[in-house]
């Protein structure tokens, strides 16, 4: 019995979703295997193999892997599932991107996006944009799944796990990396952020999100994210949409301004331990979740907050 | 160029749904349904390809009940050619949906498939990418645009920290994310139209694909609720709490 974790990384360091996949996957009972799948990216097998609780690190460096197009890699990963009861990933654009690519290949259904580990073949996952929990049983000869992170805390250091060189396979050759636009920010992670200042419609202008929202955000050490509304209307990037088919995430602290509370955002944000809703309209539904809601005017309301918090000490 | 466009019915996405005392599953009964919303994106985007004149014929699929016959109707009337409809009544999951197209795909034989990337009900996020696996064709998923260059379709998707730019050999697998267009909606007159197009009605033993669920549901419950907490007056009254009351700040 053995469990294959496919890590999330950039080829230079390896990203705190595949912690969050680790605890999951060590949930299903067996040993586990990281695959680090990239270019030039040893430094990253090394990061996995000191994770408490990896018994081993599979490195497979090549050209192919560098951008992890879901083709070359998911006929790496159907190479090397002969040896493995479970493939795991976390629920990343990557991992929804190449997962179901690799259940096919090996003709079983993927169990998509769990929340928890009820045993090794048993799972809790959400449907309905999160408004319905479905327990589901698999038959399949392995197990494929992608894990929420949202809902796993991430595995620590603590291990020193052999790394080894994986085989690679052919690339089938029908697809290649063109270019990518990432935004460049100094602030956290979406999926990691610890507190998470985001806004809606009422915005009205990306230049009022860097005028209002962003620097509380400096203040608090936040990270920045946005309504599938207000992506839609240019006031946001797409990479800062929380919801339903945006991120999931589940911060500390989540402080939505200026959204009502439509049921595909509340789907991305309402595991968050804390959240607060300011918003000038008292019967918005984003106040029947929030556990402080203040009625006000965002744009009066807001530099109010970075005022308060500079005189907090932010 | 034929494009294929699969399209699921769905439980409308403004409605509200409700979770069955026995925990046997979502109540459909008496719901409106509608076309999943990342699929009309997808004939959307497939129309856009025919006016552009780099497509020859849209032909919208879908696998569920006689009522999905609707949800391809509605693709009609936003202006797909034909359609095709493989009857079961069992809910089929992803993979044995990604069979049963790709059947049709060798019987199509299409130069590109637009798939919406989730379905709003179950939010499994697969088919696109098993039908890609099932063909050995190329991927192009969470798609905010496409352009079909010569033989190659560029598509540039929407990812974790921003944009990515893949370029596909031909035939290839798209699935469509909010940003790609903004569907239309459909006129009277092309409704009236819609009623008499083509719709081929088949089953997935005619494909020879297997049906039967992979994944027992063994129960299906509310999730853990979330009450509202207090209104604060004003913002150092908020700060407060936040930093005293729950040491977040």
């Amino acid at each position: 019995m053995t469990t294959l974790l496919l890590a999330e990384h950039d080829n230079k360091t390896l990203k705190d979703a595949t912690n969050k996949a680790l605890t999951a996957a060590k949930a299903l009972g067996a040993d586990v295997h990281v695959l680090v799948a990239g270019k030039g990216c040893r430094p990253v097998a090394e990061a996995a193999a000191k994770l408490e609780g990896v018994n081993k690190v599979l490195l497979a460096d090549g050209a192919a892997y560098e951008h992890m197009l879901a083709e070359p890699v998911a006929a790496l990963v159907h190479s090397l599932a002969p040896g493995y009861d479970a493939i795991v990933a976390p629920a990343t654009t990557t991992g929804k991107n190449v997962m179901p690519r690799i259940a096919a290949l090996l003709d079983v259904m993927q169990i998509s996006d769990i929340v928890k580990v009820i045993a090794p073949d048993t799972f809790e996952r959400l449907i309905y944009a999160g408004n319905a929990v479905q327990t589901v049983r698999s038959k399949d000869k392995t197990k494929v799944i992608t894990v929420r992170t949202s809902t796993f805390q991430a595995t620590g250091e603590g291990g020193s796990a052999p790394i080894e060189e994986a085989a690679s396979a052919a690339d089938p050759g029908i697809s290649t990396f063109v270019g990518e636009e990432l935004s460049k920010t100094e602030r956290p992670e979406l999926t990691s952020a610890k507190i998470i200042i985001s806004g809606g419609r009422a915005m009205q202008s990306r230049e009022n999100f860097t005028k209002y929202i962003e620097p509380v955000a400096d203040k608090l050490g936040a990270a920045v994210g946005a309504s599938r509304a207000a992506v839609d209307a240019g006031y946001a990037p797409n990479d800062w949409q929380v919801g339903q088919t945006g991120k999931v995430v589940a911060p500390e602290l989540y402080i939505a301004v200026g959204i009502s509370g439509a049921i595909q955002h509340l789907a991305g944000m309402k595991d968050s331990k804390v959240i607060v809703a300011i918003n000038k309209d008292e019967d918005a539904p984003i106040f029947q979740i929030a556990d402080y809601g203040l009625v006000a005017d965002l744009y009066q309301a807001l530099p109010e907050l970075a005022a308060e918090l500079g005189k907090a000490g932010r | 160029m034929k494009i294929l466009v699969p399209v699921k019915r769905v439980v409308d996405k403004d409605i509200k749904i409700r979770v069955k005392s026995d925990n046997s599953g979502v109540e459909l009964a008496n719901v409106k349904m509608s076309m999943n919303p990342f699929d009309e994106i997808a004939v959307e985007e497939a129309l856009r390809l025919k006016e552009k004149g780099q497509a020859t014929e849209v032909v919208c699929v879908s696998v569920g009940p006689q009522q999905a016959t609707e949800t391809i109707r509605t693709g009609l009337a936003m202006g797909a050619d034909r359609g095709i409809l493989v009857k079961t009544d069992k809910a089929p999951e992803p993979l044995a949906v990604a069979k049963i197209l790709k059947a049709i795909v060798e019987e199509e034989k299409p130069g590109l498939v637009i798939l919406g990337k989730q379905a709003i009900d179950d939010d499994c996020n697969q088919t696109g990418q098993m039908l890609a696996a099932l063909t050995g064709w190329p991927q192009g998923t969470f798609a905010s645009k496409l352009v079909i260059e010569g033989d190659s379709i560029l598509v540039t998707r929407e990812v974790d920290g921003g944009l990515q730019t893949v370029k596909l050999k031909g035939p290839a697998i798209v699935t469509t994310d909010l940003r790609l267009n903004e569907p239309r909606y459909a006129s009277l007159p092309n409704i009236m139209k819609a009623k008499k197009k083509p719709i081929d009605e088949k089953t997935p033993d005619a494909y020879g694909v297997d049906v039967s669920p992979r994944l027992e549901v063994l129960k299906t419950g509310e999730p853990a609720g979330r009450k509202a907490g207090v209104k604060v007056k004003t913002v150092g009254e908020l700060v407060d709490k936040l930093k005293n009351e729950m040491g977040l700040i």
